[in-house]
């Protein structure tokens, strides 16, 4: 088995989840990487949309912003933000992957404030497209470090929907139907949502972790699946690929 | 009449009446005349204290910063600014404490740089009117407003606190019956976006991604170009079908040459990493910031002096080599 950190696996874990001619709306950092991995492994044919325009492009390099000229390279098409989303307003965008300073069980997202919203403690970007890719995309899934302060029993603001307060919360508010968080994607497990209470549930632990690790890293209480897995660890050339084209700065990986 | 269902909180910064907002285009010059001007004379004399901004690209990528430099130089105060997308233009503005009421979508941020203590602390600050949106939300805003309508139904933000710090509502849809938000139409006093080619009269072309730039451009009661070069009429009409904003919106033209560094412009040069990267740093303490400023903003007669000042032409040619990925070639 070859060495591997938890940002190479996380990649690894949620580019897995990306099948061929599917499409994901992405932004910079781990889940771009996700998306470029996929490409370059099993999925070839999906298709990127960047928010502020890009569609389908061939990424020579990890882009450092979702608008920058990378993110329209050799492309199908470079549009504007409406574009990209009214095509997932419309359905045909089937992922997207998000990040937040906090997540609760539900899998609502917080990239706003912390503390209050007049004079908060700390200012954040807010949504930027984080609401609208939530709100429109199929499935959600989030890749983010796991830890007590991140995964809270109630966020500060509420920015982006996951199930909202849970059961059919989320279909009563008028968001799209059948839209929601489908998988989180931490650097100690993958979770999934139960399906009646919508409340965050282990389905999958990455190796040299047990389940009171990954709860002892979070501030409420998860649920656990009938049958737990061990996450299938990177393999070589997934490695390979991604060390050597996907990130060879090391922009992401050597976070 | 449409039954409101639910609202947001926030403050609405910008009218949406539409028969308001035409009474000013119904006087608005249509003539074809020459409006090439330098960049200071046209922040002079069209961005005004109090005024609602707008600014073109998206963050620090196909964006007017030449044109936020010389607002913060001018010393233009409580503004209104849409911080669509806002990271490096936001960051400058900030640095002027230029705003005091902003439309949030995203704001505060570089993205993969990190965010800018700057931006933060002004916002931290509470000398702020803060409104939430998401950056679809505004993009639609701006498209609401450049058709002459006064909102446009969606069905993102339900459910959130960023609907409820927003100034949207909610109602029923009278086919479906479905809940929808309602953006409100957003028309900026001025605006500015930067372009690859304009001719004297204001016809612009650019390359790549539009963001909201079209929408921005017919939202806007008055529009800035700043252009990287200017070109001659004749190229304009031999092939319209490549015109993107046409004269009539167009206010002022501005060449001003690599007008987006330190941002990414499209086919013509990346962004410069380091300065930003330097910037993010120096904001954290006062005092060099303030330096910072003087040396890189309040000192600098326009863009050429700022430019001369971090590296000049070799940067220049440095940064179009990296767009262009030419290092890479040949050593596959």
């Amino acid at each position: 088995m070859s060495e591997y950190n938890a940002m190479e696996l996380m990649i690894t874990v949620a580019a897995r989840e990306l099948k061929n001619g599917d499409s994901c709306g992405v932004g910079t950092g781990a889940p771009c990487a996700a998306a470029m991995l996929a490409q370059k492994t099993h999925a070839p044919d999906l298709l990127i949309l960047f928010e502020a325009g890009g569609l389908s492009p061939e990424l020579p390099e990890m882009p450092i912003s979702v608008g920058d000229s990378r993110t329209f390279y050799k492309a199908a098409m470079a549009g504007s933000m409406s574009d990209a989303m009214e095509y997932c307003a419309r359905g045909f965008v089937d992922y997207t992957f998000l990040g937040g300073a906090q997540i609760d069980r539900y899998g609502n997202l917080n990239s706003s404030v912390i503390g209050g919203h007049a004079k908060p403690k700390v200012r954040l970007p807010g949504s930027g497209g984080a609401n609208d890719f939530a709100s429109f995309c199929w499935k959600m899934m989030v890749m983010t470090p796991q830890d007590e302060k991140r995964f809270v029993e109630k966020l500060d603001f509420l920015t982006t929907p996951g199930w909202l307060d849970g059961g059919d919360s989320r279909e009563r508010s008028g968001l799209p139907l059948g839209t929601g968080p489908y998988k989180i994607i931490t650097n100690m497990a993958v979770m999934d949502f139960e399906p009646v209470s919508k409340r965050m549930r282990v389905i999958s632990i990455h190796p040299g972790n047990e389940f009171s690790d990954v709860q002892r890293k979070c501030g409420f209480e998860l649920l656990r699946a009938h049958k737990i897995v061990e996450t299938k660890p990177p393999e070589p050339k997934e490695l390979t690929i991604l060390r050597e084209q996907v990130d060879p700065y090391k922009v992401i990986l050597g976070r | 009449m449409a039954e409101v269902i639910d609202q947001g909180i926030g403050e609405l910064f910008s009218d949406p009446d539409p028969d308001r907002a035409r009474e000013f285009f119904k006087g608005k010059s249509r003539k074809k005349v020459n409006k090439v001007m330098p960049l200071s004379d046209a922040i002079a004399k069209f961005v005004h204290d109090g005024d609602y901004l707008g600014i073109g690209g998206f963050g620090a990528n196909r964006t007017p910063i030449a044109a936020c430099h010389e607002i913060v130089r001018q010393g233009r105060k409580k503004m209104g600014f849409a911080g669509h997308t806002a990271t490096h233009d936001m960051e400058i503005l900030s640095a002027g404490e230029v705003y005091d009421r902003i439309d949030a979508a995203y704001i505060v941020g570089l993205e993969a740089r990190g965010l800018s203590t700057c931006s933060r602390k002004y916002i931290e600050s509470g000398k702020v009117k803060v409104t939430e949106w998401t950056n679809y939300a505004l993009s639609l805003r701006l498209k609401a407003a450049a058709m002459g309508v006064p909102f446009l139904p969606t069905r993102n933000m339900m459910g959130t606190d960023t609907l409820r710090y927003s100034a949207a509502k909610t109602t029923i849809c009278p086919y479906t019956w479905k809940k929808l938000v309602l953006m409100p139409a957003l028309s900026p006093d001025v605006s500015v976006i930067h372009v690859h080619e304009a001719d004297v009269y204001g016809n612009c072309r650019f390359k790549g991604i539009a963001v909201a730039d079209l929408d921005l451009a017919n939202a806007s009661k008055r529009l800035i170009i700043t252009t990287e070069r200017l070109i001659p009429a004749d190229e304009i009409k031999r092939d319209p079908g490549l015109t993107r904003i046409p004269y009539h919106l167009v206010d002022a033209v501005c060449e001003v040459p690599f007008g987006a560094y330190p941002g990414t412009m499209p086919y013509e040069y990346f962004s410069d990493e380091e300065h930003l990267k330097n910037w993010l740093a120096v904001e954290k303490d006062e005092e060099s910031f303030k330096a910072f400023l003087n040396h890189n903003i309040y000192s600098c007669k326009d863009h050429t002096e700022y430019i001369s000042k971090n590296g000049g032409m070799a940067k220049m040619q440095e940064l179009r080599n990296k767009e262009f990925l030419l290092c890479k070639e040949g050593n596959s």
